[in-house]
């Protein structure tokens, strides 16, 4: 699905991954985790194409293609969604004209027909039934007015509607009570299937009691420094980070 | 069939012939230049009755004895009057020869429009069966409104076939000596549309300058008067969302509206004039009086989309004369390059319980200046008289300018006005939003103008909107920064 080697990128001149490796195959769950400012929202925001970032060295191949030399919208295009850590409201546009708009791009992009008004409204009833989202807020503008559960939950919400290859949660357990974190992980279970594969980025262990990962990752000064089965979350959960630095730095002593 | 828009164009050409003028004039375009005798051609040519050449020479003396304003946020070199063809036939409007001539970036725009082919055809002056076509559409909807006792016709013909009325009316809520650029118009106004609904006549159709299509290429100064009898009701709609590539450096057109008891008067406006080059070289200067008068329980709505002119100074404004009159204004007004914009509204209230709303939306784009100013005026008598107002301003690049000028008097202590004013910029968080989710910059931008827009886009009528909308989009077109 998607294959990152050696990656370096930097911003303003600073260099914030550092060489980071990670290959994620169709149908599986990769959970992302590490201290503050490792460079967990820096890796979603370059594979989502932030012009912001500055990539120094090392390739992405996404599917077959070069995703380095892809725009922002074609990589969206190409099934890539970011669950945004901090959702954007866009006053006065309809979160169902948004949709809209958008899923039309991506099949005008795939050669397909608009999608019928009809098969349309069917699909956001199902999907927004999937997270639970009230169907009024299908109707509000873009997360205007929204609470923060609200938010996170549209996220998912349109990560369902657009369904993508694969998907990238950036800490979308933040800010979530433990209700609106059990129904955004059911919804993320649910569209779980064996054709995409899931990049859970999280500061906590707490979001990994309800989507289980097949792989997690612990992402330490730009680089990932140690993968293992779900069980290194726990693991983490306890110890926190301070015993990774210590190995990662001893080494590079 | 059997007579073809050449014949009527032949026929024209004699009929301005057989006048025989005064003097070395031979053409039935006027020498450049404004005097008296200018003024006499021009009501001569057009056969009018003694009173209305009267109007425009007393007029034209009022403008003389005054200058130029100079309060509005603009800046532009001053239009030379002495250099300006006051008069010029509609014979004498650009036509191409054939559709291959017309400049493909106008074909371009027109096509991202939407507009038909036989429409932009029709809009260049191409294919002569197919305005053949829509002079008979234009026919029947004529028939239509004539059963209905509707009179909607070229301001000329409204001088010569309704006299009384346009004598009772005009310079009515707009006189002569209002301001620099309406007593010109009052001076040397050439055409423009008339509108007359009488008494508890509710117009089935929206009323638009694009039926009345061969009286097209109306000149610099047009003059616009719609009188809404009585309980009746009207939407009329002003302008092209084509891009009519005008050249002319000035336009000074007055529009007058009277909604008399309990009638109501819905008037949209798209404006698209030539807004110069991205050099800021060119455009049309649009400086624009418009206004309207309500009596007892009347309404009058001022709808406008501006996104054209190098420079705009307009003011649709409401006098609430009568009790229970309500004016509102809905304004959506883009600057874009060197474009600038003063606009705004002005609603006074004279009557008591009456009501105003004001919403307007600048768009600043480019290194173009926005600026909106409005006035509210509660007279002493308006007692529980009440406002809203509400001004937005949008920024789309670090060098474009946005200015608010709300000024507010007050003569009655029962009155209630609010204002609200927004500054935003357009987040490039927004429009990586958009395009993390599979949508276009072109069409993200054009999803979140419409967005801050839509309270006044969906006071347009339908067809009118989606035309708006997409107006707005190639206004704006490449122009985040």
């Amino acid at each position: 699905m998607i294959k990152i080697e050696n990656l370096h990128a930097s911003i303003e001149g600073k260099e914030i991954l550092k060489g980071l490796n990670l290959t994620v195959n169709a149908g599986e769950v990769h959970a992302i985790m590490g201290p503050n400012g490792a460079g967990k929202s820096t890796l979603a925001s370059v594979l989502a194409g932030r012009e912001e970032y500055e990539i120094t060295a090392g390739s992405v191949d996404f599917d077959g293609n070069d995703l380095l030399e892809m725009s922002t919208e074609d990589r969206a295009r190409e099934g890539l969604f970011l669950a945004f850590q901090y959702p954007v409201e866009i006053p006065g546009v309809s979160n169902v004209n948004f949709l809209k708009t958008a899923v039309n791009e991506i099949r005008e992009y795939k050669g397909l027909e608009p999608i019928s008004a009809k098969d349309f409204m069917q699909k956001v009833r199902e999907k927004s039934a999937l997270v639970e989202l009230d169907s009024k807020l299908a109707s509000r503008a873009v997360n205007e007015g929204f609470s923060g559960g609200e938010k996170k939950r549209n996220e998912i919400f349109q990560m369902a509607m657009l369904e993508p290859k694969l998907a990238i949660l950036d800490e979308t357990d933040s800010g979530l009570d433990i209700d609106a974190l059990r129904i955004v992980a059911n919804g993320v279970n649910k569209l779980k299937s064996p054709e995409n594969a899931c990049i859970v980025i999280t500061h906590y262990q707490r979001l990994l009691d309800y989507i289980i990962p097949d792989f997690v990752h612990v992402l330490y000064n730009g680089r990932i420094v140690k993968s293992g089965p779900k069980e290194l979350a726990l693991e983490l959960e306890e110890k926190g980070y301070d015993w990774i630095k210590e190995e990662v730095d001893s080494v590079n002593a | 069939m059997g007579y073809t828009e050449n014949e009527l164009a032949k026929d024209l050409e004699n009929q301005e012939y057989k006048f025989g003028f005064v003097t070395n004039i031979e053409s039935d375009k006027a020498p450049k230049g404004l005097n008296e005798g200018i003024i006499r051609f021009i009501s001569e040519k057009k056969n009018e009755p003694e009173w209305l050449l009267e109007f425009r020479l007393k007029a034209f003396e009022t403008w003389k004895e005054m200058t130029e304003p100079e309060w509005a946020h603009v800046h532009y070199e001053k239009p030379d009057f002495q250099d300006i063809t006051y008069y010029s036939a509609p014979k004498q409007t650009k036509k191409y020869e054939s559709w291959d001539d017309v400049d493909p970036e106008l074909k371009e725009t027109m096509k991202k429009l939407g507009i038909s082919m036989e429409e932009q055809q029709r809009l260049t002056g191409v294919a002569v069966d197919f305005v053949m076509d829509s002079v008979s559409v234009a026919t029947s909807f004529k028939a239509k409104l004539k059963e209905l006792g509707i009179v909607f016709c070229s301001f000329s013909d409204a001088v010569q076939e309704y006299p009384d009325l346009v004598k009772k009316y005009m310079g009515s809520v707009v006189p002569m000596t209002d301001n620099f650029y309406a007593a010109l118009n009052s001076a040397v106004f050439t055409d423009g549309s008339f509108c007359y609904i009488p008494k508890g006549v509710r117009c089935p159709m929206e009323l638009s300058t694009y039926f009345r299509i061969n009286e097209g290429g109306t000149g610099q100064f047009e003059r616009t008067l719609v009188v809404a009898d009585e309980g009746s009701y009207v939407s009329y709609l002003e302008g092209c969302t084509a891009p009519q590539r005008d050249e002319n450096q000035l336009h000074a057109a007055v529009v007058e509206l009277i909604a008399l008891d309990h009638a109501e008067i819905k008037y949209s406006t798209v404006q698209n004039w030539y807004p110069g080059d991205k050099d800021g070289k060119g455009g049309v200067f649009n400086f624009v009086t418009k206004r309207g008068v309500c009596e007892k329980q009347a309404k009058i709505s001022w709808t406008q989309v501006e996104t054209g002119s190098a420079v705009t100074w307009k003011y649709p404004s409401c006098i609430l004369k009568g009790d229970y009159s309500i004016g509102e204004f809905y304004s959506v007004a883009v600057t874009n390059n060197y474009q600038q914009a003063d606009t705004g509204t002005k609603m006074v209230h004279l009557g008591k319980n009456t009501k105003s709303t004001i919403i307007s939306k600048g768009i600043s784009a480019g290194k173009s200046q926005n600026s909106y100013r409005g006035l509210v005026q509660i007279h002493k008598n308006a007692s529980n008289a009440r406002n809203f107002s509400q001004c937005d301003s949008l920024l789309m690049t670090d060098e474009c300018g946005a200015h608010t000028f709300p000024y507010i008097e007050c003569k009655n202590s029962s009155a209630k006005i609010e204002h609200e004013a927004t500054t935003s910029k357009i987040g490039e968080d927004q429009i990586f939003y958009c395009l993390q989710r599979g949508i276009s910059e072109e069409k993200a931008i054009s999803l979140i103008v419409n967005g801050y827009c839509k309270e006044v886009l969906n006071q347009l009528p339908m067809e009118f909107a989606v035309e708006a909308q997409k107006l707005l989009a190639i206004s704006l077109e490449g122009s985040v920064g």
